[in-house]
């Protein structure tokens, strides 16, 4: 149970310590999430322990449901009826939440999600794992669609991102993901939390919401299209026109010292912060090594990774990831035309646990020989 | 010279359905559009179509409709009447929909006292996919999918919905009637109106559910279907008022 909440709500602007799990819940708090529906699960609980209290104390919705199928229904009909709605799971949750995900992609409904990735498959186990990347950039459920899927690398991402993911919900019409994982939900770290505000000027109208039809024609929400001149080869379309403008709108990522590397380290998440620290090590030692961290990794920023070949041609590649390898292949089609197939290394753990600073400095030593 | 007047409630729509002859759904749309006539709901409800025949639900009703995935309406309309205190929500399910592959949704929904109102349509087979068994099927039955005729052993027993949901305190009104013949169709819509009073009343969870003809999935002529109702449902499932508690 989070112990200093009236504070926190107090410290806007102030620096703060809060998990992963709690920052999330906080921005969602901030930024005008009316209904939250939950499912216990490890390791993504404090987020449901946190909405519990606040929720109530501010006369807002909190269900805890009677399952993800449940919760991801409600978030559901709370979307279609106009409010800003989110639920959180991990990675078992997520999937039992895909029936409702693919509902709400096809209804052109927004919500927010969030992904605490914990390994897999089957029950796994608790710990970190980016196993997921494949569910959450493929759509996950069934049908044509995707998710907008944003990855933080700390609280304060945790804390923006997911504010930042109500209003590409509302903007978009769609599910968006924050994908988080066990370290980044569990880790507690300082951040700022500012107060909420838009980041578009104009958000759209929900006239499509469900309020009852006075002085209108009657709305109707539904993913039902029997015949395909009905509609289903026009929703399709649509929505894959929305994806590419998407693509072209909101990719996003961070490079750091990619000009001149001799090694480029892909990673995203909590890898890409363990990254770091070995990259720091690495410089020190003398060695060019950078870092390309997607942000976004669907929309995947594909292009900028081929502009970084344009300006640096010599350098090899190193995707990490806490899988057996699934970013390494959005990698391979994004550089299969600019950098030669065995420049392109991968180190990756299936265990539910992460690499260190060390076996990643060991594995670099090892590429450059 | 005497003249058939056409009279439509105004929250149906004016199209034909695609329900097939003797169908039960064709009535009970009838009965909810007079109901929301009568008590002047139809542009404050929200209606949560289920998945089988009644998907198409959307088509039909002049009103705001959600069609929701296989036995979600419930846990959909919960979110949607806490969204919206203030407005109408109709949950319409059927027997699969409800009593197999959404029986968590229901019950937890009414375990938690939702104030809505649920049209459960009973006719002892998934309809739109053919005819196959139930949960509600009854022993003996034969369905596609249970072509030696249903067995306990294995299949298990029909189940009793009304008799299983009266367990849960925080139920309010839980009816099962039949629409085999005019006098138990007026005693239908008497119920759907009740269920319906309740929640814009407050008082809580209600569900009414309908024993309903499904003459193409049972391989009866309508007639026939009407009886059979009659004669072999009813003896399993009881007809009459399982809980009212008004407060």
């Amino acid at each position: 149970m989070p112990e200093t909440i009236d504070k926190k709500s107090s410290s806007v602007g102030k620096k703060v310590l809060l998990k992963g799990n709690e920052a999330v819940a906080e921005a969602a708090i901030k930024a005008g999430c009316d209904a939250y529906f939950a499912y216990p699960i490890t390791p993504q609980t404090e987020t449901a322990e946190y909405f519990s209290k606040r929720m109530v104390d501010l006369n807002r919705i909190f269900i805890q449901a009677e399952s993800e199928v449940a919760a991801i229904n409600m978030v559901f009909g709370a979307s279609a009826a106009g409010a800003r709605v989110m639920t959180s799971s991990s990675s078992p949750g997520i999937s039992l939440k895909q029936e409702g995900i693919s509902y709400i992609a096809g209804a052109e409904l927004p919500c927010v999600l969030i992904n605490v990735v914990r390994g897999g498959p089957g029950l796994g186990n608790i710990l970190p794992s980016q196993a997921d990347y494949f569910q959450t950039t493929r759509g996950g459920g069934h049908g044509d669609y995707r998710c907008i899927t944003l990855v933080p690398n700390s609280i304060q991402e945790c804390y923006d991102m997911t504010m930042a993911a109500f209003d590409l919900a509302d903007y978009y019409r769609m599910p968006v993901f924050i994908l988080s994982d066990g370290i980044i939900g569990q880790m507690v770290e300082p951040f700022v939390m500012h107060e909420y505000s838009p980041m578009f000027a104009n958000m759209p109208k929900k006239d499509w919401a469900l309020t009852g039809c006075k002085g209108r024609e009657p709305n109707v929400v539904r993913t039902l299209y029997m015949s395909p001149a009905d509609g289903l080869e026009q929703l399709n379309r649509r929505l894959f026109a929305k994806y590419e403008k998407i693509e072209a709108e909101y990719r996003d990522c961070q490079q750091i010292s990619c000009d001149g590397a001799d090694l480029i380290i892909i990673a995203y998440g909590a890898t890409s912060r363990i990254a770091k620290a070995a990259i720091k090590k690495l410089n020190k030692n003398g060695k060019k090594v950078g870092l390309f961290r997607p942000k976004t990794v669907w929309p995947w920023p594909g292009p900028e990774l081929v502009e970084l070949v344009k300006n640096n041609k010599k350098a090899k590649f190193l995707v990490i990831e806490m899988s057996m390898g699934q970013m390494i292949e959005d990698v391979k089609l994004s550089l299969m035309d600019v950098v030669k197939k065995d420049w392109i290394y991968f180190y990756g753990m299936g265990g539910g646990w992460c690499p260190t600073p060390e076996t990643i400095c060991e594995k670099v030593n090892e590429v450059l020989g | 010279m005497s003249s058939i007047i056409k009279t439509q409630p105004e929250s149906i729509a004016d199209k034909s359905t695609h329900y097939c002859p003797g169908c039960g759904h064709g009535v009970m749309l009838r009965l909810i559009g007079e109901v929301v006539d009568e008590l002047g709901i139809r542009e404050d409800m929200i209606l949560t179509a289920p998945v089988g025949c009644s998907v198409i639900l959307y088509d039909y009703m002049n009103c705001d409709v959600i069609e929701c995935a296989h036995g979600r309406a419930p846990a959909v309309g919960t979110a949607i009447k806490r969204v919206h205190p203030d407005k109408f929500v109709l949950v319409y399910q059927g027997d699969g929909d409800l009593a197999a592959i959404g029986t968590a949704e229901i019950i937890h929904a009414a375990n938690r006292g939702e104030n809505l109102s649920v049209i459960f349509v009973n006719n002892a087979v998934y309809g739109m996919t053919g005819g196959q068994m139930a949960p509600t099927t009854l022993i003996g039955q034969k369905t596609t999918t249970s072509p030696y005729g249903r067995t306990a052993k294995g299949m298990g027993k029909p189940i009793r919905v009304c008799e299983m949901m009266a367990t849960l305190e925080e139920t309010k009104y839980l009816e099962r009637t039949s629409i085999h013949s005019i006098r138990n169709i007026n005693k239908t819509k008497a119920a759907i109106k009740k269920a319906f009073l309740n929640q814009i009343n407050g008082i809580g969870f209600s569900l009414v559910e309908v024993l309903s003809m499904c003459p193409v999935g049972w391989r009866l002529s309508p007639q026939e279907a009407q009886g059979y109702i009659e004669s072999q449902m009813i003896d399993y499932f009881p007809l009459g008022v399982y809980k009212d508690l008004e407060y």
